[in-house]
C-alpha cells in the first residue's frame, strides 16, 4: 500500500542540558509510533542520519549564548515551516541567564584559566528575540504529555490545547492541599505557569516555578506574601531569579529585591 | 609521507555538542582533537551567592541525563560540609534512586546510541524495523528505570524531590512494591540484553588505562567510597583536589582532568567493573562470568558489556531495596545554617562526578567546584584515538570516521555535562 509521505521533524540544540530533547526519547511507549507518524529527520542526540531540510516542525531547545548560535538560529528558522521551542532555555534563557545580571568577565575567570579562548556572549536569550517562534512549550523541563500534544497538534493542523493558567489552578483541580496554607511553605503556584500537574506541591514542597510565568502573574503581591512569611529580600529575589530568571514578570519581580 | 584528516562537524549520538579532528601522517596520529564546542553556561560562576539548599536544583540542571547524579554529588558535598548523616532507609531510597537513573543512562546509551554501531544502522528507530523486539524491550527497561526516578523524585528529569538532608516525602511501602513486577521482569531482561551484546563482534584493540572508581567496603559503589585506582590510588573525596588537576585547552569549553604526575585517567562503567567484579551481586557476576566478560578488560569498545552487567546490578539492587524497604522515621534531616567546606564524589553512569562546596555564615555558597566525569575522560578519548591511528590509517575514509565514532561512544561522553563534546574531522596529509 502506497504510504503517505510523514511531515519531516528537525530537533535542534542550542546552550541546554539536553533534558528536553530527552523528554522525546523518554516516550518508551509512543516513541515507535512517532518515528512512523513523522519523519525523525534531523536529531543529532537520536541519529546519524541527515535527511535535510525544510521541516515541518522544529523542535528548539537552548538559549542563544555565542554570536555562532545567534546566527545559526536564523539558519533554521529559514529550513522550518513551524518553529516550537521547548523548555525554560529556548523560551526564557533558562538557567544560564543568571549570567545577564552579573559581570560576564568575573563569571568566565571563575571557571575558565583561559577565558580568550571561550566564546560567549554576555547574555543568555530566549529564542524568540532573535527568530518569530510559533509555539513556546514551558518548563525546566517540558512535560512529556504536553509534548506528545504539541507534536499531535502540528500533525494535524491545529493549535497545541495547552492551558496557560497558573500551578495553583492545577493544584486545586488535582486536591493537593496548598503547602503555603498548610504547612506556610513559599509556593511559586500562584505566578507559575500550568504544565507539570503541580508536582512539587504533591511532595509537600513549594513550586520552584521552573515552567515560567503564567498569564499576568501578580508577582508582587507574592513577593509581600513571602516577605511575610519570613523570606529574607534575597531569598525573594533568588525565588524569580533561578530557571527562568530573564522571563519579563520573573526578571522585573526578581530586581526589585536586593540582596 | 601522506596526511590525512578524519573530522566530524558535529557528532551524533552523543549528549551535547562536539568534534572531532584526527589528523594522520602514515600510520600515526599527528594531532588528536576531541572539540567540544557546547556554549559554556557557568555554572560553577552562578552557583556563588546561591543558598546551599538550592545546589541540588541547580546543579541537576548541568545535565538532563543523569541529574540524580548531579543531585546526590551536592547533597553528599553540603551534607559532609555540616557533618549531617541521614538513616539508613533514606540512604536506601537514595541509593533506589540511583539504580533508577542507571538503568535510564545506560539503556538509552546501548539501545538507542551504542549498539546502532555495532550493528550498522543510524539509530535505534532505523534498527527497530529489523531488530524489533530487542529494541522494544530496551525501551521497557528504560521505562522502569524512569519508573524509580519518577516515583521517587517526582519525574525522571530534573527530579523534585530531592534535598540536602534527604527527601520531600518518603514513598509509602506499597507505593514502591508497585515498582516490583517490573524490576523483576527487567532483571531477567538485562540477562538476556548483555548475552545479546556479548554476541557482537568487538575490534580488537587493548589499551593500558588507569582505572578509577569509587570503592565501598561491601557494595558496588554508587554513592559512597574512596576514590581509588587500577594505579595505587586511595583516597577520600575530600582529598581530590590534592590529586587531580584541571587544564583548560583551547578546542574544549570542558576542563581535562588529569591525575597529577600520572596524566589521563579513565572513570566509568569498564573501570567500575574492573575495580569492583567482587562487589557485584551473585547474579550479576555470574552472568558475567557466564558470557566469559571478566576483568581486567582494557579494550573500550567492550565498555557496552559493562554498562550490561551493570544494569543486571541495578535491577538486581533495585528489586531487593524495594523487598526490603521500611519508612524512614523523617524524610529528611534539617541542614544548618552555618559555614562550612563540603567534598562530594558519587558515580554517575559515565563516572565519577565531584562536588566541592564552600558555604557562608549566612548558608549562601561562596566558592564551588564541578568536575564531572566526561571532563575526567576526555584525554583519555583523545588518547584512545591516537592510539588506534593505525588501524584507522588502513581503513576507507567512511570506515574510518565510523570507528572514530565508534570509539568516541565507547564512553558515553556528555558532552552537556563536560562543557563544560564533538565533531569528527580526520586529516589524512599527503607527503
Amino acid at each position: 500500500m502506497p504510504r503517505k509521505r510523514r511531515p519531516k521533524l528537525a530537533v535542534w540544540k542550542f546552550a541546554s542540558c539536553d533534558g528536553c530533547q530527552l523528554t522525546l526519547l523518554d516516550c518508551e511507549d509512543e516513541l515507535l509510533a512517532i518515528a512512523d507518524a513523522l519523519q525523525i529527520a534531523y536529531f543529532r542526540e537520536a541519529t546519524s542520519a541527515d535527511v535535510g531540510g525544510p521541516y515541518e516542525v522544529s523542535l528548539v531547545e537552548g538559549s542563544i549564548t555565542t554570536a555562532d548560535d545567534a546566527e545559526r538560529i536564523r539558519r533554521v528558522r529559514a529550513v522550518s515551516r513551524s518553529l516550537v521551542t521547548i523548555g525554560a532555555c529556548a523560551t526564557a534563557g533558562g538557567i544560564q541567564a543568571l549570567r545577564n545580571f552579573r559581570d560576564h568577565a568575573e563569571m568566565l575567570r571563575v571557571v575558565y584559566a583561559r577565558p580568550d579562548y571561550i566564546d560567549s556572549l554576555t547574555t543568555s536569550t530566549a529564542i524568540a528575540e532573535h527568530v518569530p517562534v510559533d509555539f513556546e512549550l514551558r518548563g525546566c523541563p517540558i512535560d512529556k504529555r504536553q509534548l506528545l500534544e504539541v507534536l499531535s497538534a502540528y500533525l494535524h493542523g491545529r493549535r497545541p490545547a495547552i492551558a496557560s493558567h497558573s500551578t495553583c489552578v492545577e493544584c486545586k483541580m488535582r486536591g493537593t492541599v496548598c503547602v503555603m496554607v498548610a504547612h506556610g511553605t513559599p509556593c511559586m503556584g500562584p505566578v507559575t505557569h500550568a504544565g507539570c500537574g503541580a508536582l512539587c506541591p504533591s511532595y509537600i514542597r513549594g513550586c520552584y516555578g521552573c515552567y515560567g510565568p503564567a498569564e499576568a502573574p501578580n508577582t508582587a503581591a507574592l513577593a509581600r506574601g513571602f516577605v511575610q512569611m519570613g523570606v529574607s529580600e534575597g531569598g525573594v529575589r533568588r525565588y524569580f531569579h533561578t530557571f527562568n530568571a530573564n522571563a519579563g514578570p520573573f526578571r522585573q519581580e526578581g530586581l526589585s529585591h536586593g540582596d | 609521507m601522506a596526511t590525512r584528516t578524519i573530522k566530524v562537524d558535529y557528532l551524533a549520538r552523543v549528549e551535547g555538542e562536539g568534534a572531532l579532528f584526527i589528523r594522520l601522517r602514515g600510520e600515526t596520529a599527528e594531532e588528536v582533537q576531541l572539540r567540544i564546542f557546547e556554549p559554556p553556561r557557568f555554572f560553577e560562576a552562578l552557583l556563588r551567592g546561591r543558598a546551599q539548599l538550592e545546589a541540588p536544583d541547580i546543579t541537576s540542571r548541568i545535565c538532563g541525563i543523569c541529574p540524580v547524579a548531579y543531585q546526590m554529588s551536592a547533597c553528599h558535598a553540603i551534607e559532609a560540609a555540616h557533618g549531617l548523616r541521614v538513616e539508613p532507609a533514606v540512604r536506601a531510597l537514595r541509593r533506589l534512586l540511583y539504580c533508577g537513573e542507571w538503568i535510564e543512562s545506560h539503556l538509552l546509551h546501548m539501545v538507542m546510541l551504542h549498539t546502532p554501531d555495532f550493528l550498522g544502522f543510524p539509530d535505534a528507530l532505523t534498527m527497530a524495523k529489523s531488530h524489533p523486539d530487542e529494541v522494544k524491550r530496551g525501551l521497557r527497561m528504560k521505562k522502569a528505570g524512569n519508573a524509580i526516578m519518577t516515583l521517587l523524585g517526582g519525574r525522571e528529569i530534573h527530579p523534585i524531590n530531592i534535598k540536602v538532608g534527604g527527601f520531600y516525602r518518603a514513598p509509602s511501602r506499597s507505593e514502591l512494591l508497585a515498582l516490583l513486577p517490573e524490576l523483576e521482569w527487567g532483571l531477567d531482561a538485562a540477562e538476556a540484553l548483555l548475552r545479546w551484546t556479548a554476541g557482537f563482534s568487538y575490534p580488537d584493540f587493548r589499551r593500558e588505562y588507569e582505572f578509577v572508581a569509587l570503592r565501598h567496603p561491601d557494595e558496588y559503589p554508587m554513592n559512597e567510597g574512596r576514590i581509588v585506582s587500577s594505579a595505587g590510588l586511595d583516597i577520600a573525596a575530600h582529598e581530590y583536589d590534592a590529586h587531580f588537576t584541571e587544564e583548560h585547552v583551547q578546542h574544549s569549553s570542558a576542563l581535562q582532568s588529569q591525575r597529577n604526575g600520572r596524566g589521563a585517567y579513565l572513570c566509568g562503567p569498564l573501570s567500575r567493573f574492573n575495580l569492583n567484579f567482587d562487589r557485584l551481586s551473585p547474579r550479576a557476576r555470574a552472568a558475567a562470568e557466564d558470557v566469559g566478560f571478566v576483568p581486567p578488560c582494557t579494550n573500550p569498545f567492550k565498555s557496552i558489556l559493562a554498562r550490561a552487567v551493570e544494569t543486571i546490578q541495578a535491577f538486581d539492587e533495585a528489586a531487593r531495596l524495594v523487598r526490603s524497604y521500611d519508612p524512614p522515621t523523617v524524610a529528611s534531616e534539617d541542614v544548618p545554617c552555618a559555614p562550612g567546606l563540603g567534598h562530594g564524589c558519587t558515580e554517575a553512569p559515565r563516572g565519577i562526578l565531584y562536588h566541592r562546596y564552600s558555604i557562608g555564615d549566612d548558608g549562601l555558597i561562596t566558592d564551588a567546584k564541578i568536575v564531572p566525569p566526561t571532563s575526567q575522560n576526555q584525554r583519555c578519548i583523545e588518547d584512545d584515538l591516537r592510539a588506534m591511528a593505525p588501524v584507522l590509517a588502513g581503513l576507507s575514509h567512511k570506515a574510518a570516521t565510523a570507528r572514530a565514532e565508534q570509539a568516541i561512544r565507547n564512553h558515553d561522553p556528555c558532552i552537556s555535562c563536560a562543557a563544560h563534546f564533538l565533531t569528527l574531522r580526520i586529516e589524512q596529509v599527503e607527503a
